[in-house]
C-alpha cells in the first residue's frame, strides 16, 4: 500500500478525479500520505461528526472549544513548524480578532453585521499580523528576536487593554471593560436578514468541525504546493533560499499574515463561543499555550497541531484543577526533551518502521526519502 | 527641583529594577545561549525562600536573603544538570537503555525556551499547591528618606547601589578571574576551548549557578517589596528579557546600558503619564529598538568601533 502511495506521489499522472485530489493533499511536507492514513482520517472525521448525539449537547459545545483552539495551533504550525518563525504573540491576532468581533457585533447586532464583525475580525487579526511581519522582516529581524518582539508585543496589549476600563473606552456601544473584559458579544450569526442563521450549541460545534476539517485539507494543498516548498527551504536554510532568487521577505510576510488570519479565526470563534473577551487571552500562560501544543503534536505536521491542541485541551479540562499546569508542565518538558520533534512524527516514524519490518524492502526506501526532504 | 529629584528616584529604582531582573538571564543567555524563561519562577523561588526563613524560621533578613540565594542557586544547579546538561537523564539512560536520553540545550534557543517554560508551569503551579496562593509578607525595612514634604523608601535606595555592585562584581568576575577567562574563551569559541583543556561543561555549570544565584538574589531583595504570590516572577521576566535584548551580546555592559535606557524611558513617562503608559513605553521602546538595532546597544557601539577603526587604518 505504501509503495502505491510512493508511486502517487511521485507520478505525476493523476489517477482519476480522487488521484488528483489525493496528490494535491499529499506530499513531502505532511504526514499521513497512504491509504491506511485516510481510512483512519475518515473513521476519525464521522466519530467526531457523531460525538454530539452521543455526549448530549452541553458536552459537545464545550468540547467545541478545543476546536477552536485548533484553528490557533495550525496558525503557529504554519508559521513556525513550516517557516521557521518562532511567534510567541499567535494570541495577540487571536486576542485582537476576538475584540474585532466583540465590539463590531456589539454596535451591529443584526446577523448581517455580525456576520461582517466574523469577516471584520479575522482581518484584524490578519491585518494586524501584516503590520508586525512587515515591521519585523523587511527591518531585517530574525530568530530569537522576532520571537521577542512577538512576546513583548502580547505584553504590550495585555498592559494596554487591562487599563481600558474608563468610560473612554467605549467603541460605540461597545465597552472594552478593562480587566473584566466584554461579556455580551452576541452569538455567531451568518447570512443576511430572513436567510440568516443564528449559531449556537450543536450548530456552532458544526460549524467549527467543518471549517476545521476544511482549513486543515487547505493547509494540506497549501504546505505541498510549490509555495509550500519555499516556506520549508526558509526554515531550513533562508540564505540559500534567497540566494536562489526567492524573496524571503515575501514569503514569511505571507506566511505570517496567513498565520494571524487563522489564529483571528480562532479568535473570533472564541469570543463567538463564550459570548466574551478578556484582556486574559494576552496573559503570558495563554500565549505560551500554543508553543506548547505545536512543541508537542510535532512542530512541522498539521496533524500534529490539531490532535496536540484538541487532545491536550480536553485532557487540561477534564484534569482541572490545580495539577493541570503541572501535567502539561511536564508533557511539555519531556516531549521537548526526549522527542524533540514531537509526539505525531515519532508514531509516524514507528508505524512506519513496523510495517516497513514487515513487508518487502523497496517500500522502506521509497518512505525513508520522506523524512530526509523534510528533515535534511 | 522636588519633581527633578523625584525623577531621580524613579530612575534610580527602574534602573535597578531592570538591571537585577536581567543580571543572572543576561548571563545564562550570553554564555550559554540558553534563553530561561523561568528565570522569573527563579526569582519567585528567591523571594519564597526568603521571606520562608524570615517568617518561618525567624532568621535576621540579611540572613534571610542569604539562604534565598544560595536556595536558588542550588536548585539551579539541579535544574542545569537534569534539564540544560541532561547528564543526569543520559546517566541513568546509559545504565537502563545503553543511550543517552537526551541532547543537551546549549545554544538550541527555541527548545531551550520551550523546556524552560515547561519548568516555569510547573514551578508555579508547583508552590501554589504546596504554599497556597499567597505568603505573609515581610515589611520593607530601612524606613523612609524625607526632604521637604516628599519622602522616599530609603531601602529601594540601597537596592539601586546593590544593582551597581552587581554590575561591578560581575565585570570584575569576568575580567580578572581564572573561570571568567575559561566562561569567555567558551563563548569565543567551544571546540578550540575545550581542546585547550577547558572544562566547557564545568564552565556551562558553573555559570547556570552563578545566574540562578542572582536571580534568587533579585527575588530576595524584593521580597519585602513585591506581593508574595506564585505568579510574581511574571513581572520580572519581561523587563529581563526586554533588557537582555536591548542590551546586547555584551553581557555586562550591556544590561547596564539597557537599565539605564530602559529605566530612563519608563521613569519618565511614569512621571508624565502614569505607570501603566510608563510600562507600555518602555515595552514599545523595546520592540523599536530591536527593529532597528537587532544585535542591541553594545552590538551597535561595536560595529560603530570596528568601522571607526577601519577609517582611521
Amino acid at each position: 500500500m505504501a509503495t502505491e502511495t510512493g508511486a502517487g506521489r511521485t507520478d505525476p499522472e493523476p489517477s482519476g478525479l480522487l488521484g488528483r485530489i489525493r496528490g494535491r493533499l499529499e506530499g513531502p511536507n505532511t504526514i499521513g500520505n497512504s491509504r491506511a492514513y485516510w481510512a483512519g482520517f475518515a473513521v476519525a472525521v464521522a466519530a467526531l461528526l457523531v460525538y454530539p448525539y452521543i455526549v448530549g449537547a452541553y458536552q459537545a459545545s464545550r468540547f467545541s472549544l478545543f476546536l477552536v483552539y485548533a484553528f490557533l495551533g495550525l496558525s503557529l504550525s504554519v508559521v513556525w513548524g513550516y517557516a521557521g518563525v518562532l511567534s510567541f504573540g499567535q494570541v495577540v491576532f487571536f486576542g485582537v480578532a476576538g475584540y474585532t468581533f466583540g465590539v463590531v457585533s456589539v454596535n451591529f447586532a443584526t446577523p448581517a453585521g455580525i456576520t461582517g464583525a466574523f469577516l471584520v475580525g479575522i482581518g484584524g487579526g490578519a491585518l494586524v499580523a501584516a503590520v508586525l511581519g512587515y515591521f519585523m522582516f523587511y527591518g531585517g529581524v530574525r530568530d530569537v528576536y522576532v520571537t521577542i518582539i512577538t512576546l513583548v508585543s502580547t505584553l504590550v496589549l495585555h498592559t494596554f487593554m487591562a487599563q481600558t476600563a474608563g468610560d473612554q473606552w467605549t467603541i460605540g456601544e461597545a465597552a472594552l471593560g478593562g480587566f473584566n473584559g466584554m461579556p455580551t458579544i452576541p452569538n455567531l450569526a451568518l447570512g443576511v436578514g430572513g436567510a440568516a442563521l443564528v449559531i449556537s450549541d450543536v450548530m456552532f460545534y458544526y460549524l467549527v468541525l467543518v471549517l476545521l476539517v476544511a482549513t486543515y485539507l487547505g493547509l494540506r494543498v497549501l504546505v505541498n504546493s510549490d509555495f509550500g516548498r519555499v516556506m520549508v527551504a526558509v526554515r531550513e536554510d533562508e540564505d540559500r533560499t534567497r540566494m536562489f532568487g526567492y524573496d524571503v521577505r515575501r514569503a514569511k510576510l505571507l506566511v505570517f499574515t496567513l498565520g494571524g488570519a487563522l489564529a483571528g479565526l480562532s479568535g473570533v470563534l472564541y469570543a463567538a463561543w463564550g459570548n466574551y473577551v478578556s484582556p486574559g487571552v494576552f496573559e503570558l500562560a495563554f500565549a505560551s499555550l500554543p508553543v506548547v501544543w505545536v512543541s508537542i503534536g510535532g512542530r512541522d505536521t498539521l496533524l500534529g497541531a490539531v490532535a496536540a491542541t484538541v487532545g491536550i485541551e480536553f485532557f487540561r479540562n477534564s484534569l482541572g484543577g490545580e495539577w493541570a499546569f503541572v501535567t502539561v508542565g511536564a508533557l511539555l518538558l519531556v516531549s521537548i526533551l526526549g522527542l524533540p520533534g514531537g509526539v505525531v512524527p515519532w508514531l509516524d516514524r514507528t508505524y512506519r518502521n513496523l510495517r516497513g519490518g514487515g513487508t518487502t524492502p523497496p517500500t522502506e526506501t521509497t518512505d525513508s526519502t520522506d523524512p530526509e526532504v523534510t528533515e535534511a | 527641583m522636588i519633581n527633578g529629584l523625584n525623577l531621580l528616584f524613579q530612575f534610580l529604582d527602574s534602573f535597578a529594577f531592570v538591571v537585577l531582573a536581567a543580571a543572572g538571564l543576561a548571563i545564562i543567555f550570553g554564555i550559554m545561549g540558553v534563553i530561561n524563561l523561568a528565570h522569573g519562577e527563579f526569582i519567585m523561588l528567591g523571594a519564597y525562600a526568603t521571606t520562608l526563613a524570615s517568617v518561618r524560621l525567624g532568621l535576621p533578613l540579611v540572613a534571610a536573603m542569604l539562604v534565598g540565594m544560595v536556595v536558588t542557586a542550588l536548585f539551579g544547579l539541579l535544574v542545569e544538570r537534569v534539564i540544560i546538561s541532561g547528564s543526569i537523564p543520559n546517566a541513568i539512560g546509559q545504565r537502563v537503555a545503553g543511550r543517552d536520553l537526551m541532547e543537551p540545550l546549549y545554544d538550541r534557543l527555541a527548545d531551550s525556551m520551550v523546556a524552560t517554560w515547561g519548568l516555569s508551569l510547573i514551578m508555579v503551579q508547583g508552590v501554589r499547591i504546596t504554599l497556597g496562593n499567597s505568603l505573609d509578607q515581610i515589611g520593607t525595612p530601612l524606613g523612609e528618606l524625607a526632604y521637604g514634604g516628599f519622602s522616599y523608601s530609603m531601602y529601594r535606595v540601597v537596592l539601586s547601589g546593590v544593582a551597581l555592585g552587581v554590575l561591578v562584581l560581575a565585570y570584575l568576575v569576568f575580567t580578572r578571574t581564572e573561570f571568567g577567562m575559561r566562561a569567555r574563551a567558551t563563548i569565543q569559541d567551544e571546540d578550540t576551548a575545550r581542546a585547550l583543556g577547558v572544562d566547557t561543561e564545568r564552565t556551562y555549570a558553573a555559570t547556570f549557578v552563578i545566574g540562578s544565584g542572582l536571580a534568587g538574589l533579585t527575588g530576595a531583595l524584593y521580597a519585602p517589596t513585591v506581593t508574595m504570590v506564585p505568579g510574581l516572577g511574571g513581572s520580572f521576566l519581561v523587563e529581563a528579557f526586554v533588557a537582555v535584548v536591548v542590551g546586547g551580546p555584551s553581557v555586562v555592559l550591556g544590561t547596564a546600558l539597557a537599565g539605564g535606557f530602559l529605566g530612563g524611558i519608563n521613569a519618565l513617562v511614569s512621571n508624565l503619564l502614569g505607570t501603566t503608559a510608563g510600562r507600555i513605553a518602555l515595552l514599545v521602546t523595546a520592540i523599536v529598538m530591536i527593529r532597528f538595532l537587532p544585535d542591541g546597544i553594545t552590538g551597535f557601539v561595536e560595529r560603530v568601533r570596528a568601522r571607526r577603526q577601519e577609517g582611521g587604518a
